[in-house]
């Protein structure tokens, strides 16, 4: 059994809360005053995006079929079996961007400064992604998932 | 139950919070509690809401936008929000000062017959500030005076007539920069025009229109509230009181007011001590009508009369969850609308009497200056009849209460100080040019639930006192200090460093002198004005070793205060939260730095007590070194 982000996007208002949130868990000070003082600002790994008359946070899906893992030349990143997790090993990444070329969602992003690309890591060493708290609308949902139904529950919702 | 420790220090709110716990009923911790998370773009000042091709963010991680629809970058989104902050804080004192004026004209005119003039020296000061000929009848002065006060409202050009009060190179500073207050409604109208779309994208310029707004609060509105409430109610002198929940008499019709504007609260306190409202209150079995205040009505009954204090801000709701109040009377700002939740939850009736504050479903008693005895008559009559609705089984009053003494006016220490004879501010100044006292600081403002209640203004305090500055104090941060004993005189011994101690010794005062309402920080202003004219202390505000803070903020209104204290050369450190404007790196850098050597004042932010006394220490001593004063007599 493994937790999955689905987004409710009736009820998404586009605040973009969570991107904030993010940003802000996988700054250094894990702080919002003082995240925007660190020399290398963090940058939020989901975003949330329109379409038509529908607001939208993307994140990564982490994939059973993941081809931003197939095409990453240096192996940095890799599928996990047992945690169900994309990984990035970013002492290994090159930045060459192909997984950001081939990702079919567009939620993997290039942080042009530190020259790696960035993706939702499901704030894996804490109990839940810090996100989820952040929607003041409660259109972020963490839910556990089966294994033989990953593949169709990749899709947001 | 450890959650309660956390949010307050004080302990008759822990128990009030225990207490709302177990009945399920919702405070202001519980309501923040649900906010939370609170918006990041909010919080950062880089949400502008001004036109409707918005609502506009900018992306504080510099990767999305970085301009609203209009082009307005994060510097001039902040600085607009700040600025209308500003904007709303100067007409909320100055509208009150508006409301004692238009009470001057009707007492001139006959109309308020409950009034009178009680301070007629404060008469005679202010006739010759207006250039009015004190030989005439005193009707005629006090017609002439009203009008021209309310003139000072609608003025278009010039400047106001309490600016004459500052220092002269103040006055030079205010005018080489452009924002000598004019009028004081022109100001926050100005400011309000230069906020809207596309008008004013210069992020300092939108802060020098701010600062002369804030001005026209600091030494036009609040400073005409102060002084006219001084002279119609009586300019306060020394007084004994006792504050905290504890001043709720379970055997008494208890009455709270709660609000800001003194000239109802004034007859309610009259009206109390009527004989045949008594002696209703004792056919309904009770012994008598107990008076209690909260926010800064109380602080102006409590100044003028005694009155005791029931609680500061975050307090009001907790009145009403000890099921003994049978009438809270309202007026105007700082009232929870959360009240009337909790007010049904009790017997406890909630009557608003301002046209301008209404609650829906809440029975409203217009106040009129015109009978305001009859008005407050019947407001507590309706406390005294509910009094026999009172549940006995569900009263639970705190035992805490604590003495203070208060009623510290600009003239009080200048007479304290100098003796009766030879009232002067020269022994002030010279405990400060001979190193007894370090200085002078006024901690003022409000509760935030964010923040520790009543933590961070004693900590402080404390810190201060112990450091040999005298404390001065205003507001909710006042009632905070109190409740934990700093304004009594024994508290010198207990808290201050051996300088300040001799002085509050010799002369019996504390070591933190309370001064009043928040529209009384004018007194701080013009207290400020004549130390400078005694000599020795520079000949500016900002020579005077002094700093300012407001630990725990929370309304516009300190934002706007802030403003017109660091206009007038004053180091201020806010608390809390930092205002909204980190989203504006410039903005904020201005704000703490660029703007003094404009102004001589700037902000500081810190969410440690300590780290404020620190700050505000360092300052006050690069000022003494400025003005090459004795070293520190104990240290």
């Amino acid at each position: 059994m493994m937790k999955m982000l689905y987004y409710d996007i009736k009820k998404c208002l586009g605040c973009k809360s969570c991107e904030i949130v993010c940003a802000v868990a996988h700054s250094q000070s894990k702080d919002l005053f003082r995240a925007l003082k660190e020399k290398i600002l963090s940058l939020p790994r989901k975003k949330v995006y329109k379409s038509g008359d529908k607001n939208f946070p993307v994140s990564c899906r982490h994939c059973k079929e993941h081809p931003c893992s197939d095409a990453c030349m240096a192996a940095a990143l890799t599928y996990e079996q047992a945690s169900g997790m994309v990984l990035h090993d970013e002492s290994r990444c090159v930045g060459c961007w192909m997984c950001v070329m081939v990702c079919p969602y567009a939620a993997i992003r290039p942080d042009l400064k530190s020259k790696i690309p960035i993706r939702c890591d499901k704030c894996k060493d804490k109990d839940e992604p810090a996100c989820l708290k952040a929607c003041p609308t409660g259109a972020i949902i963490w839910r556990e998932v089966n294994e033989e139904n990953i593949h169709s529950s990749n899709k947001t919702k | 139950m450890e959650g309660k420790k956390i949010k307050s220090i004080d302990l008759a709110t822990q128990e009030m919070l225990e207490r709302a716990q177990k009945e399920n009923i919702k405070t202001s911790w519980d309501r923040l509690e649900a906010q939370q998370p609170q918006c990041g773009f909010g919080q950062l000042g880089i949400c502008c809401t001004v036109c409707s091709m918005g609502p506009c963010r900018i992306d504080p991680f510099g990767e999305g936008a970085q301009a609203g629809v209009c082009g307005a970058n994060a510097d001039t989104i902040a600085a607009r929000n700040l600025g209308r902050k500003v904007a709303v804080g100067a007409s909320a004192h100055s509208d009150h000062g508006r409301d004692v004026a238009h009470t001057l004209l009707l007492l001139a005119e006959g109309k308020a017959h409950d009034y009178g003039i009680a301070d007629s020296n404060k008469l005679k000061e202010l006739a010759l500030e207006f250039a009015i000929d004190t030989n005439k009848a005193e009707e005629v002065i006090v017609k002439e005076l009203a009008q021209k006060i309310l003139a000072e409202f609608g003025r278009q050009e010039g400047k106001l007539t309490f600016v004459k009060r500052a220092p002269k190179k103040r006055q030079d500073i205010w005018k080489k920069l452009g924002i000598v207050p004019r009028g004081i409604d022109r100001e926050v109208v100005e400011l309000l025009h230069t906020t809207t779309m596309g008008v004013d994208n210069d992020y300092k310029n939108i802060i020098n229109t701010s600062l002369r707004c804030a001005l026209s609060d600091g030494w036009g509105g609040s400073m005409i509230a102060t002084d006219l409430q001084d002279m119609i109610l009586g300019s306060p002198q020394p007084v004994r009181g006792k504050v905290n929940l504890g001043v709720l008499k379970e055997d008494y019709v208890n009455i709270v007011v709660h609000g800001h504007e003194p000239v109802l609260s004034e007859m309610a306190v009259k009206a109390s001590k009527d004989p045949e409202l008594l002696k209703a209150a004792k056919e309904k079995g009770a012994k008598g009508i107990n008076l209690a205040g909260i926010c800064c009505t109380a602080n102006e009954v409590l100044m003028r009369h005694g009155i005791p204090v029931a609680g500061n801000f975050l307090q009001q709701e907790l009145a009403i969850i000890t099921g003994a109040v049978e009438v809270m009377m309202v007026d105007v700002q700082c009232i929870m609308p959360a009240l009337q939740e909790i007010a049904s939850c009790f017997h406890t009736k909630l009557v608003t009497t301002s046209p301008k504050a209404k609650f829906p479903g809440v029975s409203q008693i217009e106040f009129q200056a015109q009978n305001a005895y009859e008005i407050a008559k019947k407001i507590i009559k309706l406390g005294v009849d509910n009094f026999p609705n009172r549940n006995k089984e569900r009263v639970n009053i705190p035992r805490q209460e604590m003495d203070l003494v208060a009623g510290f006016t600009k003239d009080i220490v200048h007479k304290i100080l100098g003796g009766k004879y030879r009232a002067s501010y020269q022994p002030l100044n010279d405990a400060i040019i001979q190193g007894r006292l370090r200085g002078l600081a006024g901690v003022v403002g409000c509760n935030n639930p964010k923040q520790k209640h009543d933590y961070f203004h004693t900590a402080l305090v404390k810190e201060l006192i112990k450091k040999d500055v005298l404390v001065l104090q205003t507001g909710c941060s006042a009632i905070a200090c109190a409740k934990q004993g700093l304004l009594i005189p024994e508290a010198a011994k207990e808290y201050a460093g051996k300088g300040l101690q001799e002085i509050c010794e010799a002369v019996g005062i504390p070591p933190v002198l309370h001064l009043g309402s928040c529209v009384d920080n004018s007194r701080i202003l013009t207290a400020a004005s004549q130390v400078i004219a005694q000599g020795g202390l520079g000949d500016d505000l900002c020579d005077i070793p002094a700093a300012g803070a407001a630990p725990e903020w929370m309304s516009e209104k300190a934002i706007t205060i802030g403003m017109y204290f660091v206009a007038s050369g004053v180091f201020t450190v806010f608390g809390a939260s930092p205002f909204a404007t980190l989203g504006s790196p410039k903005l904020t850098e201005y704000l703490c730095a660029g703007l003094e050597e404009e102004v001589g004042g700037k902000f500081a932010f810190s969410s440690d007590p300590s780290e404020m006394a620190k700050i505000m220490i360092e300052h006050i001593d690069k000022k003494r070194q400025a003005l090459k004063l004795k070293p520190m007599m104990y240290e």
